[in-house]
């Protein structure tokens, strides 16, 4: 492999996981505590997850389209990537959030309450700890899929490994696809991997 | 002799359905009421209407001369011991912790919880050394029942609560517990309520029976005078004593 494309496949990667991060940092701030609203609020349920579906069913190239002429958060370039990726992000942390502290045995719940719990000590000690593996369950899956869709981020000048794999598409050279694929590839394992290890510490208690 | 809690014309109601009716009943000091009746009869109801998970439709629950209504509701449940069946332990907290919860919410000092820890185990008969680092599920059934009844323990409270607490267990081991119950009542001569449908229970554990039949209290009495009660109801419970295989 010559240099410049090592040194190229560092820097892309560099700028594919920042993207990714930034998104998911983004993504878990807002559909953890939606998820947890969720539970307290049911009436409010279809919209959150009905909102989250959909923007999960648009076809990510087009999500990526559509927020091109949208104003403040739209545009060419790495905000507007990094909003797309949030709003794909989110369904499956928001579900997972939800499922896991609604699955929260209702006994368990209740005699937290009975021995004299705030709702506040209820959740942070109780139903958070015991919904925590499924959270990061979708953490993980959200994450997992963040990193594959980053790929297309560069079709709108958000760079990160699809740069090689659009170009690659558009020079019909393989070599420049596989140079964006295979590291997106591994960071993806590694993430699932690490997150995966994490989950399981997690379940230890 | 004083009342420590007091219903007065209590009522329970959810949508148009009357769960609990004009439940009138005082419970004094050191005594031991069973609330007896079948499933839906209202008698969980009425004991959660002690601590305040549930509050009165209509007329009101005196606790220590106060109403359930003006307590705090955190610190009137913190007062009260609560036991539930065994799957009410916090699985992800090891027995230590699910004993010391509430003085650790009551922000009592680690020395004093570890302690009062300790010597809770060490009343319900497990060995803290040998299980204080467990989780709830490594121990049997009626294991978890006694870390129940030592975390209800923890903070000294006036009142125990018991809902159904061995029904979930096996004959053995319920009789196990049952009679812990009558030693360490002799021992703490604490005040406690205890719901169950098992007339033999109701029988062996209570100073006085409390009957509800329908959300309507039917019989109040002594064990002894419980047993010639003439009502339909109570005789329906007796019989569940008497029946031998031959008479079928």
């Amino acid at each position: 492999m010559n240099p410049s494309l090592a040194s190229e496949i560092a820097a892309l990667s560099l700028e594919h996981l920042t993207l990714v991060l930034i998104s998911m940092i983004i993504a878990i701030a807002m559909a953890v505590p939606a998820g947890i609203l969720i539970t307290r609020r049911a009436r409010w349920r279809p919209w959150v997850i009905g909102f989250a579906n959909v923007m999960q069913t648009i076809p990510s190239l087009a999500l990526f389209g559509f927020l091109i002429p949208v104003p403040l958060i739209g545009g060419i370039g790495k905000r507007t990537a990094v909003v797309a990726l949030v709003l794909y992000a989110l369904l499956p942390i928001l579900r997972n959030t939800m499922v896991g502290i609604l699955g929260v045995d209702p006994a368990v719940r209740e005699s937290a309450v009975a021995m004299g719990m705030t709702g506040r000590q209820l959740l942070w000690r109780v139903e958070i700890p015991l919904a925590a593996r499924m959270i990061l369950a979708g953490i993980r899956v959200a994450t997992v899929t963040t990193i594959g869709t980053a790929t297309i981020a560069a079709a709108i000048g958000g760079g990160g490994l699809g740069v090689f794999i659009f170009r690659g598409i558009a020079s019909v050279d393989s070599t420049q696809i596989l140079a964006g694929a295979v590291p997106a590839a591994c960071i993806a394992l590694l993430a699932d991997g690490g997150l995966g290890w994490v989950e399981r510490r997690w379940s230890a208690g | 002799m004083s009342a420590i809690v007091e219903f007065r014309e209590a009522s329970y109601r959810i949508g148009t359905r009357d769960i609990l009716r004009g439940l009138t009943l005082s419970i004094e000091a050191g005594e031991t009421l069973v609330l007896l009746g079948r499933s839906g009869s209202g008698k969980t109801t009425a004991l959660k209407m002690v601590n305040g998970l549930l509050l009165p439709s209509s007329g009101e629950v005196l606790v220590d001369g106060k109403s359930t209504t003006a307590w705090d509701p955190v610190r009137l449940k913190r007062r009260i011991g609560y036991v539930i069946q065994e799957i009410g332990l916090f699985p992800h907290y090891t027995i230590a912790e699910n004993v010391g919860l509430v003085p650790r919410l009551e922000g009592w000092e680690e020395t004093r919880i570890r302690e009062r820890v300790h010597t809770l185990l060490g009343r319900v008969g497990l060995d803290p050394e040998q299980f204080g680092d467990r989780y709830p599920r490594q121990l049997s059934g009626g294991q978890r029942q006694r870390v129940g009844v030592a975390r209800a323990l923890a903070a000294d409270p006036s009142v125990l609560l018991f809902d159904e607490p061995f029904g979930a267990v096996d004959p053995v081991t319920r009789l196990d517990l049952q009679k812990q119950f009558l030693a360490l009542r002799s021992e703490l001569g604490k005040t406690s309520i205890f719901v169950t449908h098992d007339v033999r229970e109701a029988l062996m554990l209570a100073t006085r029976i409390a009957l509800l039949h329908d959300g309507v209290l039917e019989v109040i009495a002594p064990p002894a005078e419980f047993m010639e009660n003439a009502c339909t109801e109570a005789r329906a419970f007796l019989a569940c004593l008497d029946w031998k295989a031959e008479t079928v």
